[in-house]
């Protein structure tokens, strides 16, 4: 019996040192991160793991950087983010629960165009929308704002897959109380689904601050970098014409943590629905 | 109640009928959209298709002919050239027709057009059910009921409008725009004036000055994209298995660790990734001062080994896509039936064969469409490549591509790159559209046919 016991213990020994030193694997670049961010250092290059001298200057130069224009950028995302947020997400909750709940003429043939539309590389259309904003005199953040909000109609597979959950018998007890369809949707629905609008908002909220293609090709245009928004600016100043002067990597590790830590913070806390979305389209086959 | 089917009834009267029998106003109908339902007080209804009608009419007539016309040959003057005008008597410099714009609103035309022969059909079939409600004495509905439908059995057209037109001016437009530039010769050559040459521009990815790129790079992208998700998938569910395996404390903290990698924006963790990995970055630094390699490894600089370089990608993807199926794999392990496995554990199987023979291949099989999903997403994986390696090292015998270049990089390069190969870059999108279709329809039939079966 004790020598069962003591497998059992070495057993539960050694996996939790596999945990440990995957754990730690997985960890040890994010920490490094985090570490550079504090390094006092110009010479464009974190080349050691913990840094030489620790020092919060970084974050300071970041904030008040004249070539860098970080609040500008905060601000420019906030804004983008903001407005895109509550359009995409009544886009999409719009399409999500018409196409889940509402049964009509052209609900097929428009699931199957948004499934091949989905399959061509997003990148195919990005001359082409350049070209359309640059035509309207959009290639500014409104124009961003539009391609967001362009985009929501076809990202409607999550929040449908959460409306397909929810019972049709309701809707019925509620048409048979005489409710029109728009009170359905309005007194019902909506008031059920607050979860995935929270979810579908909160996704909508973080794509301008990830979003580093679209932004650069869009706001690049004006060659002003007050216009960018921070993930292009980051990124411009890692691989950009003035970012070719490396001085600034330091700074453009902190502005990344900066922005980083709700992000991650977000997505920790969100991680269940991002589960439930994934299983949800695969139950469906 | 939505899964009934509903029998395909024949329409309670032709459209000759309603031609030849109906008033004056129906016969008007069928040229000028919403007479009948103006004479019969459908206001709303009348006045919207008369509208509609007259916008598209004077478009028509003020640009829309204009510019479907140019759509056949893309602008008449190609380059720019010194003509002399009589008519001043100087010469003047004649700028190329700027075909880009051209063919944006030829495309942008032919949808208008399209959207107005979809109205008309649809104002027929009103016409129609109007004539059938006033021959069979039924009620004919009024204006302000035709309103209220809007918001009960109509509800789907208001709540799709808005959508439906973001679609179409931002991806259904870009996406025919981007079509149709493959069959042309729109490239750094032809920058402002370019023409349709058929499939010209196929030839030259399939079998011209591109296939010895072309074939190399897509092979490489299937190598990576199976690689990728079958990694990711295989180690996902094994660490999912790890942590909630018997006896392990804090489940969620261990989760939330590997989490945290995939959480953080993919252009910090993987720039700072390609920082980490660098010839004189860190990870190297360690490596030496423990004494495990003696010269740093050039894991994806410029001048890196093809192989090790896509090794490298390969792992880093693990580090950031393991978390996800870990996630995934865990909320299928935790729904999976016990009985199974408590049944497999009495006959005496060990843990390796209850994994093998139970856990994974139930895993498996819930996760099937999804791992299609992902290996979809990994062709078109554009972060990783981009964000990490660049393409690089660079391969000579290539044309603007490196080793590790994903054929959606590759494409990326041909347009923003130096080669300027816009035309080559849409056929490369359409290229991956029919890989990619190829494989949902394959995977969608299989998956079928396994619940069948």
């Amino acid at each position: 019996m004790t020598s069962y016991r003591a497998q059992r213990h070495l057993s539960l020994a050694l996996r939790y040192l596999l945990l440990i030193v995957l754990a730690v694997i997985w960890i040890v670049p994010i920490v490094w991160i985090v570490l550079a961010s504090f390094s006092a250092n110009d010479t464009g290059f974190v080349s050691t793991f913990f840094p030489e001298k620790y020092t919060i200057q970084n974050y300071v130069d970041i904030f008040t950087s004249t070539q860098f224009p970080f609040v500008y950028w905060i601000r420019n995302t906030l804004f983008v983010a903001v407005i895109s947020t509550i359009l995409s997400t009544f886009v999409t909750i719009c399409v999500a629960y018409t196409l889940s709940r509402l049964r009509f003429h052209f609900r097929k043939p428009f699931l199957q165009i948004a499934l091949v539309l989905g399959m061509f590389p997003g990148f195919m259309s990005m001359i082409a929308l350049y070209y359309i904003l640059k035509s309207f005199n959009m290639l500014n953040l409104g124009g961003l704002i539009l391609v967001y909000v362009g985009g929501a109609g076809l990202g409607f597979y999550v929040a449908k897959g959460f409306f397909d959950t929810i019972p049709v018998a309701i809707d019925e007890a509620a048409v048979m109380d005489g409710a029109t369809k728009w009170q359905v949707f309005w007194h019902i629905g909506l008031p059920m689904s607050r979860p995935i609008i929270v979810y579908t908002a909160l996704m909508a909220f973080i794509a301008p601050w990830i979003d580093f293609i679209f932004s650069g090709i869009i706001l690049s245009a004006s060659g002003n970098s007050k216009n960018y928004t921070i993930a292009y600016g980051l990124y411009n100043m890692l691989n950009g014409t003035l970012g070719k002067s490396t001085t600034f990597f330091t700074q453009f590790i902190a502005g990344c943590v900066i922005i980083a830590v709700p992000i991650t913070i977000f997505f920790v806390i969100m991680q269940k629905f991002y589960v439930s979305g994934i299983t949800a389209g695969a139950d469906k086959g | 109640m939505f899964n009934r089917k509903k029998k395909h009834l024949p329409p309670a009267a032709t459209f000759r009928e309603v031609w030849q029998k109906g008033d004056a106003s129906f016969k008007l109908s069928f040229f000028f959209m919403g007479l009948a339902q103006l004479k019969h007080k459908q206001w709303a209804k009348g006045i919207a298709y008369l509208g509609l009608e007259v916008a598209f009419l004077i478009w028509l007539v003020f640009t829309g002919i204009s510019s479907l016309r140019m759509l056949s040959n893309l602008g008449a003057i190609k380059q720019k050239k010194v003509v002399f005008d009589e008519a001043q008597g100087v010469y003047i410099t004649k700028l190329p027709d700027n075909s880009v714009v051209i063919l944006l609103f030829g495309v942008l035309s032919v949808i208008l057009v399209v959207a107005m022969i979809g109205l008309y059909i649809s104002n027929l079939n009103s016409v129609r059910k109007l004539y059938v409600q006033l021959r069979d004495g039924e009620h004919v509905p009024t204006n302000s009921e035709d309103l209220h439908s809007l918001f009960d059995s109509r509800l789907h057209t208001t709540l799709m409008t808005i959508p439906i037109i973001g679609i179409v001016a931002f991806n259904i437009l870009p996406t025919l725009y981007m079509i149709s530039m493959a069959f042309t010769n729109y490239d750094g050559k032809h920058a402002i004036g370019f023409s349709w040459t058929g499939f010209k521009a196929f030839g030259n990815v399939l079998t011209g000055d591109l296939a010895g790129t072309f074939f190399p790079v897509l092979g490489w992208t299937l190598v990576w994209a199976v690689m990728a998700t079958a990694t990711t998938f295989f180690f996902g569910v094994l660490l999912a298995l790890l942590i909630e395996s018997k006896g392990i404390q804090h489940r969620a903290f261990w989760r939330t660790i590997f989490v945290i990698v995939y959480a953080v924006p993919q252009f910090v963790s993987l720039l700072m990734m390609a920082q980490f990995l660098d010839l004189q970055g860190p990870l190297n630094n360690i490596l030496m001062n423990w004494h495990l390699i003696a010269h740093p490894i050039n894991f994806i600089g410029a001048s890196a080994n093809p192989l090790v370089a896509r090794i490298t990608v390969i792992v880093v993807n693990m580090w950031i896509g393991i978390p996800v199926s870990m996630l995934v794999s865990t909320a299928i392990i935790q729904n999976l039936p016990q009985d199974q496995i408590e049944a497999a554990r009495m006959d005496g199987a060990n843990a390796f064969q209850v994994f093998n023979n139970i856990t994974f291949p139930q895993i498996l099989f819930v996760m099937a469409p999804a791992l299609i999903q992902q290996f979809i997403g990994n062709i078109n994986n554009f972060n990783v490549i981009f964000l990490l390696t660049k393409g690089f090292p660079m391969n000579n015998n290539y044309n603007g591509a490196g080793d590790t270049d994903l054929l959606v990089t590759w494409l990326y390069n041909l347009v923003f790159g130096q080669t300027q190969r816009y035309n080559a870059s849409a056929v490369l999108g359409i290229l991956i559209f029919l890989l990619s279709a190829t494989f949902s329809l394959i995977a969608y039939r299989r998956t079928n046919a396994f619940k069948e079966g």
